[in-house]
């Protein structure tokens, strides 16, 4: 498992990708890339699920916390390219409420 | 450096006229190691798969409840003590597919967790774990002092 990051110059949106899972053992290595990003004055940021097996609740916690932090800064982050079953854990925790899930990075970097 | 994890698999053979399956008992101890859970949850679930789970469950919802229920144990139940471990126990039957966790901490109380649902805890970054267990699973139980979880999945 490990997390890319890469940036699309043409609109400043850093779009990590979760190779396998986002979970309670790698949660923190996510959390630094993103935060060490914002730190470099990134504030348009795209998580991308297109290959991840799964997400347990404190890899959830992390993209909430990290939404927060973010947003505070006036920035978003936002989800992409989460299949069904991904998706399934969003709307059973409500948390679909919170974040913005597009089907594609391209749509959800054009969205900004 | 943590020891490889061992597991047990044991297949008790049937009557074909009485169960079309063998009951298969997977177990596994699991050290009280954040770092060792994505390799307990895969393997326990590619044992689930080969004694007949379906894809579906095997691929997803007993990875991210065995998940959940190994990072509750070592972080609330063993409280991240590396002298305790935990014991991961799966039958597969006919019935459907049971799972059960157990730590050595003290227990807890599982009716004391608010809804992660409802505003403000909604908007916090953890309390999600049973309630995620409870949404993806047919049934769960817990004993009495509160240790273990015991997951319960029926045969569609």
């Amino acid at each position: 498992m490990s997390f890319t990051v890469r940036k699309d110059e043409a609109s400043g949106v850093v779009v990590v990708g979760v190779d396998g899972q986002l979970i309670v053992g790698n949660r923190h290595d996510l959390k630094k890339k993103v935060l060490d990003a914002m730190e470099s004055g990134d504030r348009k940021f795209v998580i991308d699920f297109a290959a991840t097996g799964y997400i347990d609740s404190s890899g959830l916690g992390v993209l909430v916390s990290l939404a927060k932090k973010v947003r505070e800064v006036g920035g978003d982050l936002r989800l992409a390219g989460l299949n069904e079953d991904l998706r399934s854990l969003f709307e059973l925790t409500k948390l679909d409420t919170l974040f913005t899930l597009v089907d594609s990075v391209e749509e959800a970097v054009a969205a900004f | 450096m943590t020891t490889p994890l061992r597991l047990v698999v044991q297949r008790h053979e049937t009557l074909p006229t009485e169960h079309a399956r063998p009951r298969v008992e997977i177990s596994v101890r699991v050290p009280t190691d954040l770092d060792v859970v994505e390799e307990a949850v895969d393997l326990v679930a590619r044992h689930c798969l080969a004694s007949g789970v379906s894809p579906r469950a095997a691929r997803f919802v007993v990875r991210v409840v065995l998940c959940e229920a190994l990072a509750n144990a070592i972080l609330y139940g063993n409280c991240l003590d590396p002298s305790k471990a935990i014991d991961v126990r799966v039958r597969v039957d006919d019935d459907g597919l049971e799972l059960l966790v157990t730590d050595q901490g003290k227990g807890f109380d599982p009716a004391s967790l608010p809804d992660p649902t409802l505003d403000p805890a909604l908007a916090s970054d953890r309390g999600r774990g049973l309630y995620l267990i409870r949404q993806l699973v047919d049934e769960v139980r817990f004993n009495d002092r509160g240790n273990a979880i015991c997951m319960i999945m029926h045969r569609a």
